[in-house]
Formats: structure tokens, sequence, C-alpha cells
């Protein structure tokens, strides 16, 4: 038996393996194959060579994915990606704009003590928007605590949302009426999830993937390495999405990980990898939708890296000052998402001063409903502490509840 | 049997259930085969179980529990996944969010341990964390327990781990009949189940038609009727506890012995009714002593019972130590004789 014969090869790579090297890697335009003599790596370029999101590439591209740069002018290095439709851009960039506008309404509420906690999601709006835009109806959505824009982007109502950060319960949506997953706090638990659900899909004959979102610090955990190499083995529909935002809470990426990029772990599960610029949401949109797609055809699971970086602190109680320099923020604060597209929008014409004006109004009339319902008390029903531990309670349970009762009447409480 | 494919029937609560059972002949049956009897019929009942874990497909599991499943029901259905307890039960968990209804194993008691994150902060609490809009009928079946002469890791008795985290049924059987149908019932349940199968136990041998009439999911059932003291078991300790009462007869004692069958929730009713009448209980485990499943048995008993006791409700034990070599293991485990001094220490002076 040869090392060619050892190796798996994705179907979709159509290369042949000579039995004296061994395969590493391959981009859209190189494969890297190690001598079995020696440990030199030599690379070939392909003749033709195919765009790197429909080549299957289990390498990223070396430079981030990118079809707007933060000028506002097309990107330098689109590699497959396509642009979005005008239609597309303009309602990403009403979406980010309306996403921003929840994410400082939900900041003001924490303040003002309406909200127990708040991570924002600020300076991430092109993942958190361009991602869910991508999916489809039937698809699911697997988010974190920091990804409320998302979720609201996918159209769960605001309130039902911010129940679990307003401490009325641990999730506020039904997750079947949305298809989206309650939104995980034990980071990478999640990835898991969405492999089953979106095995089960397949093992159903249902089209239906299902996109789970996770950061940079999540893919130090097994539960990612798990999630991958389950996903790979069963060829299952899913997408996972890293929002890198350079920080799991204080600790920079240089402290989570040596691999070259996170988008380069996918070859390691024989997963289809890619690098991309994650503030801009026209890439972002267009990543997450061939992955879609790629899912829904039946040719497995993606790996997508998007570099990004969060402008506020881990939460309101956080102190970021603690860990990195204004000057890092200043920096980012420059590839704003929303400002890059808004103005590739208004140098094509597609924006003018009316349509912002109008969408302004909107956030502001969104922001405002917001805080109308959320500046009412919470509406808490203590025998709903018992009500679902189990789908009947058991004696038991009624037992200490009956109790507790009994207690809250005595005393008051 | 039948090979239809149905939708199975609604949970059932406390009482009596019907779940249609095989009907059987009476023949002698291992608690391994009726363990597999049981994972065939609820697969050829419900096309939505799913069976899968490590080396359960092709190999039949280590201890053949799965034996002839895949070949049956096809890869589809019944697979090996990679070697990962958190990939395992996480997919389970998506897979039950999507419809389906997974029974996993976890090769070894200890070898669940990776899976804990997901046991205790998922699967146990999705249901209560969506306000009952998940429900995750998922069945993790996970040997447990000595008495084969494993060595380390291979051992353990992990139930009070279970038992401490709400949301999650924990059920045990002591009898090859009772296997078959306490696990078809674990299957039916809509909560997720931890199925701890007593290892020592999976050879033993009981003369039975395998049927899932009979006590419910969460009910214990009186092995031995007895009028003097209440042996509380479980699980691998059940044939010892009747072991023990055969020979208390020697000494004068009549012996109850119930076997509790669901760990959780725990069976008040029969359990209080039975140490009423004694006035004496032993609760008998394997595990350590030391804030183990038997504290809360006794603590509950006594609050219950307090006024009907003539002693305190004791625990006999496996000792506060890491689970022994084979060689040692012996000395560990609870057997009849270290029951019977047990019985002994009951104060049993006063006693006509």
């Amino acid at each position: 038996m040869t090392y060619g014969q050892l190796i798996h090869i994705p179907r979709s790579i159509g290369l042949i393996f000579e039995p004296d090297t061994r395969f590493i890697a391959t981009t859209a335009r190189t494969i890297w194959k190690r001598s079995l003599k020696g440990t030199v790596v030599t690379t070939q370029t392909l003749a033709d060579p195919a765009p790197t999101v429909l080549a299957d590439a289990l390498l990223p591209s070396a430079e981030p994915l990118q079809l707007i740069d933060p000028g506002g002018r097309a990107g330098r290095n689109p590699g497959g990606l396509t642009l979005p439709e005008p239609a597309m851009l303009l309602e990403l960039y009403r979406r980010m704009a309306l996403g921003r506008r929840f994410d400082r309404q939900a900041t003001t509420l924490t303040k003002q003590g309406r909200l127990a906690v708040y991570p924002s999601s600020r300076g991430q709006d092109a993942c958190q928007v361009g991602a869910v835009l991508a999916l489809r109806d039937q698809d699911w959505l697997f988010p974190t605590y920091r990804d409320t824009v998302a979720v609201v982007t996918r159209g769960v109502d605001p309130v039902e949302a911010l129940t679990l950060l307003r401490g009325d319960w641990h999730c506020g949506y039904d997750p079947y009426q949305y298809r989206v997953a309650p939104q995980c706090t034990p980071l990478a638990t999640n990835t898991l999830h969405a492999v089953g659900l979106a095995h089960a899909a397949q093992l159903k004959h249902q089209d239906e993937a299902a996109l789970v979102l996770l950061g940079d610090g999540a893919t130090s955990e097994g539960d990612t390495h798990e999630a991958l190499n389950f996903a790979a083995v069963w060829q299952a529909p899913v997408v996972f999405l890293v929002q890198n935002n350079g920080y799991a809470i204080s600790v920079p990426l240089a402290k989570q990980t040596a691999a070259p990029t996170l988008a380069a772990k996918g070859i390691g599960y024989g997963i289809p990898s890619l690098l991309i610029d994650g503030n801009d949401a026209a890439a972002v949109y267009s990543a997450v939708r061939a992955c879609v797609e790629r899912a829904a055809a039946g040719r497995g699971p993606s790996l997508i890296e998007a570099i990004t970086y969060r402008i506020e602190a881990h939460t309101n109680a956080d102190d970021a000052a603690r860990y990195r320099a204004d000057s890092e923020v200043q920096a980012w604060l420059a590839r704003d998402p929303i400002a890059r597209l808004g103005a590739f929008l208004t140098a094509a014409g597609l924006l003018g001063e009316q349509a912002a004006g109008q969408l302004a109004a909107e956030a502001e009339r969104m922001a405002e409903g917001i805080r109308d319902r959320l500046s009412q008390d919470a509406d808490v029903d203590p025998a709903e502490l018992f009500a679902h531990v189990y789908t009947r309670p058991t004696a038991a349970l009624g037992r200490q509840r009956a109790a507790l009762f009994a207690e809250m009447e005595e005393s008051g409480r | 049997m039948t090979g239809a494919l149905s939708v199975v029937a609604e949970t059932r609560g406390a009482g009596e259930t019907r779940t249609g059972g095989a009907d059987r002949a009476v023949v002698p049956v291992t608690m391994a085969a009726a363990l597999n009897a049981a994972l065939a019929d609820s697969l050829a009942a419900d096309e939505r179980v799913l069976v899968f874990g490590e080396d359960v497909g092709t190999l039949g599991g280590v201890f053949r529990v799965t034996d002839g499943l895949a070949a049956r029901f096809g890869e589809h259905r019944v697979f090996d996944t990679p070697l990962a307890e958190s990939g395992i039960i996480g997919t389970a968990i998506g897979m039950a969010m999507n419809g389906l209804v997974p029974v996993v194993e976890m090769q070894f008691d200890a070898f669940a341990y990776p899976a804990f994150e997901q046991v205790t902060s998922h699967l146990a609490k999705l249901h209560n964390r969506t306000r009952g809009h998940v429900r995750l009928p998922i069945v993790v079946r996970v040997p447990f327990g000595g008495g084969i002469g494993g060595v380390e890791h291979h051992c353990d008795s992990s139930e009070a781990y279970y038992a401490h985290t709400p949301g999650l049924r924990v059920v045990t059987p002591g009898t090859p009949s009772d296997a078959y149908r306490l696990l078809r019932q674990s299957i039916d349940c809509p909560d997720p189940v931890v199925f701890l199968e007593p290892k020592r136990r999976y050879w033993s041998k009981e003369q039975a038609a395998l049927t899932t009439d009979g006590p419910a999911v969460d009910r214990a059932v009186v092995r031995r009727a007895g009028q003097d003291v209440t042996l509380i078991a479980y699980g691998g300790m059940v044939d010892t506890a009747l072991e023990a009462a055969e020979a208390a007869l020697q000494e004068g004692w009549d012996v109850e012995v119930v076997d509790l069958r669901s760990l959780s929730p725990f069976d008040d009713a029969t359990l209080a009714e039975s140490v009423r009448r004694t006035g004496r209980a032993i609760v008998v485990h394997e595990a350590p002593g030391f804030a183990g499943y038997g504290a809360e048995v006794a603590a509950r008993l006594t609050e219950q019972c307090f006024h009907y006791l003539e002693a305190p409700i004791l625990r006999i034990t496996g000792l506060d130590i890491p689970y022994p070599p084979p060689r040692l293991e012996r000395l560990h485990l609870p057997d009849a004789d270290r029951i019977l001094d047990g019985i002994a220490r009951l104060q049993w002076e006063d006693h006509a």
C-alpha cells in the first residue's frame, strides 16, 4: 500500500498522488507535498486554477478574501466570492444599521439596569448580519451569547431575544419558530449541536443546513475539535463561522493558538476552509452563502474564519483598557463595516441622503419600541421554576412547588 | 415481533404501562441479550430511533449489547462514531432537536466523563431553558460499576453525578427482564435518561418473557417481601441484597428487598410505605458512601418515616477510595456478609 492510497482525498479534488510523496495540502493554485525521503516541501502550480470557494480548497488563502475594501472600493482579493446583487447589498447595509442601533440600545439599557448584562457585537456587524442573511428559511442558526444582533436579524423578536440578558428566563424564544437555537453560553458546545442537527437532516433527507457561530477563543475548546471531526466524517451540511475578533475576553489570539490562521485548522479535519475579511459584509454574505449551497448540494461541511474586531469591552462588566491599547481600537474603528458598505453604495449611486435619513428614522423607531417594552418590569412566574424541568413535573417537584408557594404567601416574597 | 415502522406511543408518567412489548415465550435470557432485544424492538417500532457510539456497529459493542443491530437495521440507524464522548452526546442533542431519538452508548462509566458538560449543561437543561419547546428524548447507556475484575477507569459507579443533576432521569435495572422493560420505557420517555447497566449482571440469567408490561419507568419494585428490615438496592446490588436476605433467614430476620430501578426521580411512595412497615432500612451501593446516592436515600426516608423508625437508616457501601485494582476489589465491594453485619447493627435489642 502506498501513502497515496492511505490518504483520504476529498471527493472534489481530483489529484493524483505519486507514491513517493505525501500529500500535505492544496490551495487554489498550489499542491504541497512532502517527500517521503526527507522533510522538503515542494509546491506545484495547477494548470487550471479554480476559484477558491468552488475548488473546495482545504487550505485557505494566505490573505483574507475581500469584495469591498475599507475605503468602500472594490476589494483586492475576491477569490471566488461573488459580489451580491444591489438589492442584497442594500439589505445588508440596512440590517447592519438596525443591528448597530439595537446594540447601542441594549448597551444603554444595561447601564440603566434594565438588562443584567450585554455582550456587545459592535464592530462584528458584518458577520452578525451577513452570515444570517445568507441562510435560507429552512436552515438553522446556532448562536452564542455575543450574537444577539444575529438572532434579531434572523427575525427573533428583540424582547424575546433579550429575555436571557434581562434575566427573565434562560431563553425567550421558541427555537423552532425561527430555527434559531438558544444562545450558547458555554463556548463551543453549540458546535456539536449544529453538527447533530445537520446530520439528522441528512439522515431524514431534508434540505437543511446549520450555521454555527463561534469565536477565536472557542476554537481552543475540545468540543470544536470534536465537532469539526464529526462533521467531516459524516459530511454533515454544516458551516462553522469563526468570528475572530482578536480576544477571548482579555486573552489575545497569540496566546490561543500557534496555527498560521484559524481557518488553516480545517485541513486537519479534511474540511475546506476560507479566510475572509470579517468587516466586509459582502464577503461574509457571499462566503457563507457559497458554503450553505455547498452543504445543501451534499458536499459536506465548511470552515470560515472571519477577521473582525470587538470594539466594546467583553461586557459592560469588563475593562478592556487593562489588556489592549486605545490606538488598536481606533485603527479598527477606521475599518468600520457599516461605513465601508455605505461608501461603496454611495459611490455606486445606490444610497442617497434621503434613503439614509429614512433608515436612521427606522432605526430610531425600533430602538424606541425596545426601550418602551423593556422599561416595563419583567413579568416572571415562580411556577415556571418547576414546570419545565421534566416534560411532566415529578411528584417531588410538585411538593416543592407547593412548599415554595406557601413560603411566599407567609413571607410575602 | 413486528418489523413495521410506526411512531411510538406517548409518554407515560406514573402507574402501569403498556408499550407494546414483544410476545415471547418464557426462556432463559441474559441481561445483555434482554438489552439487545429491547434495542432491536425499539428500532423496529420507531424509525426515529438511532443507536450509535464507539464500537456499537460492526463489533456489536464491547459487551455485545448491540450485536447484530447494524446488520439488521443498516448503517444509517446503527453506527460507529469517532472516539469522542462529548461529540457523541453533543451531536445526539442536535439530532434530537431535529426529531430523532438517539440511544447512545458510553463504552464504560469513567469514559463518559468527557461528555459531562454536554450532559449536565445541555442534555439536562435544554428543555427547561426553552420552556419546554425543545425536547430531548435521548437515552445514554452507560455500563457501570465493578465486580468484573476491570482495571482502573472501567468500574466506576457514577450515578451520584447524574442523579444530582435536575432534568435527567437516572435508571438502572436489577434483572434481565427488567432490563428489557426499563430500556424500552427509557427510549419511549420524552425526557433524557441516563441508563446505567450493571456490568457484573450482563451475563446473569433469568427465566422470563420479555415484555414492557409492568411498573412504569419511575417506580421502584419490591423484589422480596419481608417484615423486619427494608434493604434498598439498585443495579448490580439487587442480587447481592437478595442473597443477603436469604442468608438473614438463618439469623431470624425477615428481610424485604426493594429494587429502586429509578434513582431519579425517587419513588418516595413505594419506599416510604416499605420503611414505615418494617421500621428499619439499609441502603446498599457499590459507590463510595461519602456524599453518595445512599446519603440522599437515608436522609429523605428519615424525614418521611422518622416516627416509624426503630433505628437509624444505615448505608452499606463501597469504601471512600478510588476504585481499587482488580485483586483488591473484593475488599471494596459490599457483599452479603457486609450487608448482614449492617442488619445486625440495627438496634434489635427491643425486637420481640
